[in-house]
């Protein structure tokens, strides 16, 4: 606590005065904090970085060294020390990396979206949300390179100018990839850091030693002057507007990678939806594991709290419901259509040496939600625990389902094949899950992982008037 | 398009020249393998193994598939040698993100190894599964590393590589006969696997002569093109094999 230097004066008051009803404080999704509590509470978990916290820097650590090795060994050998095969040639990392871009939906999804609604219980969440697109974004864009057989070209798919005017191919799906994912990259990063600036000031007047340094360099001289105020909710404004279509037009490109090829049940029209839905359902259910794991272990219980979860739970039950519909639209139809190779796709799903993977997608992507429908489950941070990770093992089971299960037939039985992971395959996977939670855990101890101008501004909004002899509660409107 | 051609030339204005196809006739094969041999020695393709080949790692550029008809004892086996079938719309070329594979002008389905970069996209949309990936480095054991064909570049490892028609011999054929100062003669080209074939089941030509073998034989009643509904218009035409197909 040494380095929580306080520079401020004595606690400001509590906003409302203390009259405020109990029911009313619950929709200031805080109880009566001055604003200094609010940032002491906000900054203390960034500096508890005990035994445990190192343990699990070092596991995590030793997880990515790993995989950093079988990725090598990869390269070295040649792409065969992977199982991918004839008829399979891709495997558990396009797999993981839709997995990956999924994950990465539910950040602007909270945030942005959100935001335009003004929906006041995201102000919390907003920033553990949007730091989990930039870093499944990270995990995810690693993958094209995973898989590439000569990564060591990998700049060939960049337009660079150059002597031999040789120029990437932009009708392939995987061009429209790159595009999408760096632009969502780079544009969630800044969004991410746009909303972050304030904070870097709150926390840069608030310590001392590198981290005054990191958080006066990266504030950019923010001092809360009106002016500064006006142009960072202007930005915001427009930000929010203009990631949503490239939200929704990332994972539908990533669908495309499938839908435009005319492999049986990959050419289908509904791919490019039920990727968005799919994507939105995992990325909410990963951010409510997150936030609960968060909430935790950096004690943030009175920031992250059940008027959160429980929004956040009926949207990931929405998202399932959405899944189920556009999964179903897509198969009833394949399969009234009774194209031979579709039908034995299918019974090789659902009866053949997938069918166990094909049960636990079924299971665990529809279950959930009639869980969900319980305000019990959404609000009890073990249940809803449970029920969010076995959403993303389903949605990780449905991707390996679609990119495995539907190249493993085609149009010639001759042709038929199967698949299984090799060690490699399993190590880089892990790699980029480990090198997830690691780049997470280090961000919440170097960032503000509550977004405390945002929490403040919330507050803000309410208050009692007296009209005649009543108090009423109001809401300002601020944005 | 001269009248009597053959229905599966290539049509369109910009096109004068050779369109290379090939007929397969059912009919004929015997399901010997000896064109895939000769493919393999012609080609450079290395042989994997049978552990690799166990794995679904096998590497043909032309194979020949065996299906068996019927319940025993009243089986009978099917063969179908399958090769790239350079199709007109190919599936293969439009989702090669750096132009490695394309189409060049004489219809063939070009694959450019030094721009390869390995995303098997165009082995994925491929519905004849034609294409070979260079899993590991090539090996060449002792002695086989002097049979290599010095006319054809042995591949590396992450890379796609498949059928071409043997375009060093058509590249040859074509260049003595310029330099002779001659068109080229229907049969003059032939690929390793129609030179090899013991009962002439694979015949090679120009499906844009009308006077050519391969023209007169796709006049055949027999004839049809493999997943044609897919609209790939492959340069492959078969002939149905009927009762002597044993």
């Amino acid at each position: 606590m040494s380095e929580l230097g306080s520079r401020e004066a004595g606690p400001d008051q509590p906003p409302g005065g203390p009259e405020l009803s109990a029911q009313f404080q619950g929709r200031l999704l805080l109880e009566q904090r001055s604003d200094q509590e609010i940032n002491e509470a906000v900054l203390r978990p960034m500096f508890q970085t005990g035994r445990g916290f190192w343990i699990l820097v070092a596991v995590l650590g030793a997880i990515v060294a790993w995989g950093l090795y079988a990725w090598g060994y990869q390269i070295y050998w040649g792409m065969g020390a992977a199982g991918i095969n004839r008829p399979v040639y891709w495997g558990l990392y396009i797999a993981t990396f839709v997995f990956w871009v999924g994950i990465s939906h539910a950040g602007t999804m909270i945030s942005a979206v959100l935001r335009l609604l003004k929906a006041d219980w995201r102000r919390p969440i907003t920033r553990g949300a949007e730091a989990m697109t930039a870093f499944a974004l990270m995990m995810a864009a690693l993958y094209p390179l995973i898989h590439l057989g000569r990564v060591w070209k990998f700049y060939w798919m960049i337009p660079y100018p150059n002597n031999r005017l040789l120029w990437p191919n932009f009708q392939s799906p995987l061009m429209w990839d790159l595009v999408a994912i760096f632009t969502y990259l780079i544009g969630s990063m800044l969004y991410l850091y746009l909303a972050l600036i304030p904070d870097m000031a709150m926390a840069r007047d608030h310590t001392s030693g590198w981290r005054y340094w990191l958080y006066r360099t990266m504030g950019l001289g923010w001092r809360g002057t009106e002016a500064e105020w006006h142009k960072l909710h202007r930005a915001l404004g427009i930000f929010s507007v203009v990631i949503i279509p490239v939200f929704l037009s990332v994972h539908s490109i990533v669908s495309w990678d499938f839908a435009v090829t005319i492999q049986p049940r990959w050419h289908s029209t509904i791919f490019a939806p039920y990727f968005v839905i799919g994507a939105v359902y995992s990325g909410l259910a990963a951010l409510a594991t997150i936030l609960i794991v968060v909430r935790k272990t950096m004690h943030l219980k009175e920031f992250l709290r059940a008027e959160h979860f429980d929004p956040l739970g009926k949207m990931v039950m929405v998202a399932g419901l959405g899944w189920i519909y556009f999964w179903f639209s897509g198969v009833i139809v394949e399969w009234y259509g009774n194209d031979p190779v579709i039908i034995e796709i299918l019974n090789d799903e659902v009866f053949g040496n997938l069918a166990p993977l094909f049960w636990l997608q079924m299971t665990f992507n529809v279950l959930p939600v009639f869980f969900l429908a319980f305000k019990r489950v959404r609000t009890n941070p073990l249940l809803l625990l449970i029920v969010t990770l076995a959403v993303n093992v389903g949605m990780y089971t449905e991707r390996v389902l679609i990119v495995v299960g539907n190249l493993q037939r085609n149009y010639l039985p001759f042709n038929w094949g199967t698949y299984k992971p090799t060690w490699v395959e399993i190590s880089i996977v892990a790699m980029t899950f480990a090198g997830f939670i690691l780049l997470y855990t280090l961000f919440s101890r170097v960032v503000p992982y509550v977004p405390v101008w945002e929490i403040k501004e919330g507050r803000l909004r309410y208050s009692l008037r007296r009209i005649g002899r009543l108090l009423v509660p109001t809401a300002a409107e601020i944005e | 398009m001269a009248k009597g051609a053959n229905p599966y030339a290539e049509t369109g204005a910009q096109h004068d020249g050779p369109r290379w196809g090939m007929v397969v006739d059912l009919d004929r094969c015997t399901g010997c393998e000896a064109c895939v041999v000769a493919c393999h020695a012609e080609n450079n393709v290395p042989a994997v193994g049978e552990d690799e080949a166990a794995r679904g790692r096998s590497m043909h550029w032309i194979r020949v598939e065996r299906y068996w008809e019927g319940e025993y004892p009243n089986v009978r086996a099917r063969f179908m040698p399958l090769l790239c079938q350079q199709c007109t719309e190919a599936p293969c070329e439009p989702v090669c993100p750096v132009f490695a594979t394309y189409h060049t002008a004489e219809g063939l389905n070009a694959q450019v190894y030094n721009r390869c970069i390995g995303v098997r996209f165009c082995a994925n949309n491929c519905p004849y599964k034609v294409r070979s990936f260079n899993w590991f480095e090539p090996d060449f054991p002792e002695p086989l590393q002097e049979q290599l064909n010095p006319d054809v570049t042995v591949r590396f490892r992450g890379i796609i590589e498949k059928c071409t028609f043997c375009i060093q011999r058509i590249r040859r054929v074509e260049l003595d006969a310029t330099g002779e100062g001659r068109e080229v003669q229907d049969g003059e080209i032939q690929p390793a696997c129609v030179q090899s074939c013991p009962p002439s089941a694979l015949v090679f030509g120009d499906l844009n002569d009308p006077d050519s073998r391969v023209s007169q034989l796709a006049l055949s009643r027999r004839a049809f093109r493999l997943l044609e509904f897919l609209g790939t218009k492959p340069g492959v035409i078969y002939l149905k094999g009927g009762e002597t197909n044993v």
